[in-house]
């Protein structure tokens, strides 16, 4: 008898090895889309509340435009346009730089929001007592504000994460394309959706407790 | 001495200020009372530079507030100022609440920034909440946090904003009290207030304000008792 080729085989520890290593790779692409795109965000929204009309005019549609096309449509055309201005990027950096946009977007609607929330009172108090411009946007509005809208930007940092998982239209190994490669050799999507979903669950949840502890003692 | 001379202020198209001239001198206390919509809580603004004025000039010791070269940063280390609403920073400690300006404005060690807040909050009374958050205090409390904020900075003079209009009445005697301690250890105040109790026992000269202009100024018994302007009379007769 001919040996018979085996296309698929079960799913053993290595592949959880495998799927832990694509983890890994999501955390890293989304901390560095959220970190950068949260600096940027605050940026923004600093322009958002200062620029008035002007912002209004330049900066607000452009975040605009990024915050309503649906992110897979921004990483396809990103990728396969960026060459043509020559800028050879691989997945992971296209991925990196539309989702960092993508955060800041986000992020600059709650950063203006937070500056908003401290109010001009508070302001006028901080500047009565000889703090500059940016001595009360440093110790007054950012800590204030920052609470204010921390549960917002917590909300936006985990739909990023989550939201990491388009990057892989683009061939990057993160977690939900290496879910995809065992599911084709597996043929058990059942089961290995549920370990990716678990691995997304690991990586959300002590986010949003950490994030839960701090309000809790902030409250204070 | 705070030296203000036809001073005129707008909003937009509204004129608020409508030529105010007005000498301040070292050790004296001033209230200024009147309607709401008067100008008066707009004065305050004007004299420490929160607001900007259209016309006419203010001078504290010498230096031309609204005058382009002027350090405005610095002069207001000059000026303390107390609010309607008192404005603790909620994320600081009573204590820390006053030792940031020291701090980051004045350039203190925070050791150094630390003394002087625990010394102005036993100053005004609030010795014992030293590591206590704002939203533990009472409104009379917050209010004497945001006096000894103030005071941190060591003010040559110190502008009082209606500073007990939102509290509570049975909390507005504490900072009143406070108030008056100044004015007994020799603080030049400027107090925009509605408290006419206080207006007549604490003040050196009241100033009554009436549609953006200062209608009558002069001690408190003349204004109490022998009001030349029918406006001051009237206003008199319906807030008491």
């Amino acid at each position: 008898m001919e040996p018979t080729i085996s296309f698929f085989s079960g799913f053993t520890p290595n592949d959880l090895l495998f799927l832990g290593e694509a983890a890994l790779r999501t955390l890293w692409i989304s901390v560095l889309s959220i970190s950068i795109g949260t600096v940027l965000g605050v940026f923004f929204g600093w322009i958002l509340f200062e620029g008035k009309w002007a912002a209004a005019l330049t900066v607000a549609p452009v975040l605009d435009i990024f915050r309503s096309v649906p992110l897979i449509i921004q990483l396809v055309l990103f990728y396969n346009f960026a060459p043509i201005v020559g800028l050879n990027l691989d997945p992971f950096a296209s991925g990196v730089v539309i989702l960092t946009i993508y955060t800041a977007a986000l992020v600059a609607n709650v950063a203006r929001g937070g500056i908003e929330a401290v109010g001009t009172p508070m302001r006028r108090a901080a500047r009565s007592l000889g703090m500059s411009y940016w001595q009360d946007l440093r110790h007054v509005v950012l800590p204030i504000g920052g609470r204010a809208v921390f549960p917002a930007w917590v909300g936006v940092a985990l739909g990023v994460m989550k939201d990491s998982a388009l990057v892989s239209v683009l061939g990057y190994v993160e977690l939900l394309k290496a879910s995809q490669i065992l599911i084709t050799r597996t043929q058990e999507p059942f089961l290995i959706l549920s370990i990716a979903g678990a691995f997304y669950f690991a990586l959300s949840y002590p986010i949003s407790r950490y994030a839960a502890s701090l309000e809790k003692r902030w409250a204070q | 001495m705070i030296q203000i001379r036809d001073l005129h202020k707008y909003f937009g198209t509204l004129h608020v200020l409508k030529g105010i001239d007005l000498d301040v001198d070292k050790g004296e206390v001033l209230s200024v009372i009147g309607a709401s919509g008067s100008g008066k809580s707009t004065l305050l603004y004007c004299i420490n530079g929160l607001e900007p004025i259209q016309q006419g000039s203010v001078e504290v010791d010498g230096t031309d507030v609204h005058a382009k070269g002027t350090d405005i940063n610095k002069l207001r280390q000059q000026l303390g100022m107390v609010f309607q609403q008192w404005n603790s920073f909620p994320h600081l400690t009573a204590l820390e609440n006053v030792a940031l300006a020291p701090k980051i404005v004045k350039g203190k060690s925070k050791a150094e920034a630390r003394e002087i807040a625990a010394q102005q909050l036993k100053h005004v009374g609030l010795g014992e909440k030293l590591d206590v958050y704002p939203s533990a205090l009472s409104g009379g409390q917050q209010q004497r946090l945001a006096i000894a904020r103030a005071l941190a900075m060591e003010p040559e003079y110190m502008l009082f904003d209606e500073a007990t209009s939102a509290l509570d009445p049975e909390l507005v005697g504490e900072v009143l009290e406070t108030m008056r301690m100044l004015a007994e250890e020799g603080m030049t105040m400027i107090c925009v207030t509605h408290e006419m109790g206080f207006a007549r026992d604490v003040s050196d000269r009241v100033a009554f304000f009436h549609q953006g202009v200062m209608e009558e100024i002069g001690p408190p018994a003349q204004i109490f008792g022998d009001a030349q302007s029918e406006h001051t009379r009237k206003f008199l007769a319906n807030v008491r």
